[in-house]
């Protein structure tokens, strides 16, 4: 646990001044716990509701302009409409799996949450193989998809849930790998310790050629691990209707959903952090302000949900077999040899430090 | 055609191997343009038999048509294939006229075949933005619907329908053209102009489209030519096939245009074809648009029109291919039997041979080059 | 080497469609190919050959057009049309004359195809421009066009 700016602080010390270490620990844990979930499903609506106003851009429409001042509370609208809709189900369902699926996806992809140095020291979980639990995790996702898609008795959910598995066990390796590449600057698997790294200049800047990249290898493999166009085989609605989900309703579908856009998140967060130097200013523009560093944060982490989401509304989808061609000929392999050229450069020191 | 009794899972069981299973895509699916139900036999991801179950929006033209007088009969017709609906107007009415031995103006000549150009082009586009959603692409569906916007209206303002436009009527066209339709014409000719290198620019080019689409759904010329294909799915598999070009109709001989072509055959031969034809029909509207003579726009006809006995044939090309239209009359104010000859029944039968071998994605594809319009298919 | 410029090509593909797609983001703020359909209801004008709902204009006098000839009721495929008519006697003349009583049209058979008004030879019924057709109970769809206690104008013949 390490909280400490200073509201944090005085609650942290309040709480174990009223009760043992073992109460307050857990007390601590669950406040947080609440806040963040709190804080990322109202973050996630408002990128759902991002995207459709992306999406509108590109597409020459409006996009949603009714519900609140120019369809700011659209989102809002839109989960309470899910929160109080009818859950139904497939008669032959394995129920237990069905009902399980969703919070496995959802539970997974807020545990990502718990690791992001969002600014100096405002880090819920800062663990020495921070990355390596962010890989790890944000693999697990998929383990609900499939849950979900077996589970609901229907082939259209259960073809969208096999090619989740494939494509997720395919590209989780272009993620580790890409971002393996840059632990070879830092040196640790530790998040404190990689924007602490990049004081002297951003990875990419760092890195220059192997860690761009790595860059572009991590946002393409990132991009098919979101399971977004033009990776979305697993909802492919022209092919699929709606894949996995198509048997899930309401708030059971509003997970689904919601996990969806907080693993674009995730995927642009971790892309910030290792890249981009986190909650770090451009040339240390506002080092004074310790707190505009989330500001630096989101920022960043937004521009990337941007690209990604310009991805979506461009490129036709691929088909599953063009999936893993894409993979296992061409990104796993230049990720390889960019592992080579990073060790080189790091070896002959030719890092670019500012 | 498969038979409803063939679908009982018990009976369909039976025949399966143990890794092969079957699967109803439609009647309600995205990818089926409509009420087109394909049953699908899988192995995996791949395609193993594709059968359209047709008739889900049969309507009975073909037998309303026997019910109704000729003038009449025009505007079903406008329901059958609704993308190109003037072009259905037009071969009904070339009938009726060829039937009389009606000498119809110049002008209406002209006139029928700009606007038929411009459901064409207006088709197209639908098309592609359509193609472009089945592959994956959501964007192209409203930059291909603003240039059909245009050419929209254009025809709203001339015939005072968007979509069912029933303009033509036997003996000519119903209200002489708008005031403000060459220069509307003009001016679209001149965006469309601009725009369809951005479509090339934002799929045709595209890596991921190519890959998607070449190679992929071959039909050879033969099977063209055997499976009766036509329009642009012919002519991507090499058959010159093109009705305006071998039969011309109306103002199509006084124009020179190029018949699209491509031999490969694949699903991006058939992409390309109608891109191509997109260019042409352009060519053509730009031709014809400052030459469209003075005179009358139709000439009067009886109130009741009766065919002499016989039979007649009259082929149009429409965006999607022949489309044949074979009447019998005895006589009388109804005609005894209208048969439509629609080029979407022929391009459907197509499906299960070109399908065949590839993925589920393949066949969306497949499908979407194919511009199976359902109405069209089931009548 | 033509994998690595496959993968040069293969990019260089992928940004000029998003170069597209880009642009048409950047111009975004000049507006939408959309209407706001409800809110302009006050600016958005049919054209004035659009095919709304068959109507017979009146003049200040409630006199129509229709001579009651049905050349609109045969012309019509669906049977959207039909007229109750009688035959009167005029007074002045003394003649018996065919009048309609009703004109009764069925907008939720009528397929907008333009037939009945192209029969008609002395064009008392025309086009209406107005696009909101929708009511909540369909006998709402069956309408008089002729309005109660109208005639028929002088001079009119067929």
């Amino acid at each position: 646990m390490n909280i400490s700016l200073s509201i944090t602080k005085t609650i942290h010390e309040w709480l174990f001044s009223i009760m043992s270490e073992t109460a307050a620990s857990i007390t601590e844990m669950i406040l947080i716990a609440t806040v963040y979930l709190a804080v990322f499903a109202v973050f996630g609506l408002y990128l759902v509701l991002l995207e459709r106003k992306v999406a509108a851009w590109f597409q020459l429409r409006l996009g949603p302009n009714r519900v609140g001042f120019k369809g700011l509370f659209q989102t809002m609208a839109d989960a309470l409409k899910l929160v109080s809709k009818e859950l139904t189900g497939t008669v032959k369902a394995d129920k237990f799996l069905y009902n399980l699926a969703p919070y496995f996806v959802i539970v997974s992809a807020l545990m990502a949450l718990a690791v992001f140095p969002f600014t100096q020291e405002f880090q819920a979980f800062d663990i020495n193989i921070g990355i390596f639990f962010l890989i790890a995790i944000s693999s697990i996702g998929v383990i609900g998809i499939l849950m979900g898609g077996w589970a609901s008795n229907n082939k259209f959910a259960l073809i969208g849930a096999m090619r989740s598995g494939v494509q997720t066990i395919s590209y989780e390796l272009s993620v580790g790998l890409s971002l393996l590449t840059m632990v070879l600057i830092t040196g640790s698997l530790q998040l404190s310790e990689i924007v602490e790294v990049q004081k002297s200049g951003w990875l990419i800047i760092q890195g220059h050629i192997p860690a761009i990249i790595a860059f572009m290898v991590y946002m393409i493999a990132g991009t098919a691990e979101t399971n977004r166009a033009p990776f979305d085989m697993v909802e492919a609605e022209s092919e699929l209707g709606a894949g996995f989900h198509t048997e899930y309703s309401g708030m059971k579908f509003a997970y689904f959903f919601l996990a969806e856009f907080i693993n674009m998140f995730i995927i642009a967060a971790i892309a910030t952090t290792i890249f981009f130097g986190a909650w770090l200013s451009p040339f240390g523009i506002t080092e004074s302000i310790p707190w505009l560093g989330v500001f630096w944060f989101l920022g960043k982490t937004l521009v990337i949900v941007f690209l990604m989401m310009w991805f979506r509304w461009t490129f036709p989808r691929l088909r599953v077999d063009q999936l893993l061609t894409l993979e296992w000929k061409y990104l796993l392999p230049i990720n390889l040899v960019n592992i080579v050229i990073m060790a080189f450069v790091v070896w002959q020191n030719l890092i670019i430090q500012l | 055609m498969p038979l409803r009794k063939k679908m009982e899972p018990k009976t369909v069981n039976n025949n399966f191997k143990s890794e092969e299973y079957f699967i109803n895509m439609g009647p309600q699916h995205p990818a089926t343009h409509g009420v087109l139900r394909l049953l699908l036999t899988i192995d995996g991801e791949i395609i193993k038999k594709v059968e359209p179950d047709l008739g889900y929006i049969h309507r009975s033209i073909e037998k309303m048509c026997e019910r109704d007088s000729y003038q009449q009969i025009v505007h079903l017709t406008d329901r059958m294939d609704y993308l190109s609906s003037h072009i259905n107007n037009e071969a009904v009415c070339l009938t009726v006229e060829n039937a009389l031995q009606l000498e119809v103006p110049e002008r209406v000549k002209v006139i029928r075949t700009i606007i038929g150009e411009l459901t064409r082009i207006a088709s197209h586009c639908l098309w592609w933005g359509v193609m472009g959603m089945d592959v994956g692409a959501l964007t192209t569906y409203f930059y291909g619907f603003r240039d059909r916007e245009m050419i929209n209206d254009i025809f709203e303002e001339t015939c005072g329908a968007r979509l069912t436009m029933n303009y033509n009527i036997p003996g000519g066209v119903m209200y002489d053209i708008h005031p403000n339709f060459i220069q509307r014409t003009k001016d679209f000719v001149k965006h469309f102009k601009t725009k369809i290198p951005e479509y090339d620019r934002l799929l045709t080019g595209n890596v991921i489209f190519q890959k998607r689409m070449k190679g992929v759904g071959i039909l050879s010329k033969e099977d063209a030519i055997s499976f009766g294909a036509s329009g642009p799915v012919g002519r991507g598999s090499g058959y010159s096939c093109d009705v305006r070009k071998h039969h011309p109709y109306s103002a199509l001989d006084k124009v020179t245009f190029n018949e699209s072509l491509k031999t490969a055959g694949d699903s991006l031969a058939r992409y390309e074809v109608r891109i191509m034809e997109m260019w042409e029909s352009l060519s053509i509207i730009e031709q014809l648009i400052d030459n469209i003579p003075e005179g009358d726009y139709k000439v009067a006809t009886n109130a009741v029109i009766k065919l002499p006995k016989g039979e007649y044939y009259q082929k149009v090309e429409t965006a999607r291919g022949e489309l044949g239209v074979y009447m019998v009359s005895t006589g009388t104010k109804n005609p005894y039997r209208v048969k439509f000859r629609s080029p979407g029944l022929s391009n459907i039968s197509l499906l299960n041979h070109i399908a065949v071998g590839g993925k589920i994605g393949d066949l969306v594809a497949t499908m979407a080059t194919l511009d199976i319009v359902v109405p069209d298919i089931d009548r | 080497m033509s994998y690595f410029s496959n993968i040069y090509k293969g990019v260089k593909t992928l940004l000029t469609g998003m170069s597209v797609t880009g642009k048409v983001f950047l111009n975004s703020r000049k507006g939408s190919i959309t209407q706001q359909y409800p809110d302009n209801r006050e600016t958005l004008k049919m054209f004035d050959r659009f095919r709304g709902e068959v109507v017979m204009p009146h003049d200040e006098n409630n006199e129509h057009r229709c001579t009651g000839c049905q050349k609109c009721e045969i012309a019509c495929p669906n049977g959207s049309i039909e007229i109750i008519w009688d035959r009167k006697v005029n007074p002045e003349t003394g003649k018996k004359k065919k009048e309609i009583d009703q004109h009764i049209y069925h907008l939720g058979l009528c397929t907008m195809c333009g037939l009945c008004i192209e029969a008609c030879p002395t064009d008392a019924i025309v086009w209406a421009q107005n696009y909101e057709n929708s009511v909540f109970d369909r006998s709402h769809l069956t309408k008089v066009l002729n309005q109660p206690g109208s005639k028929l104008m002088d001079g009119v013949e067929d």
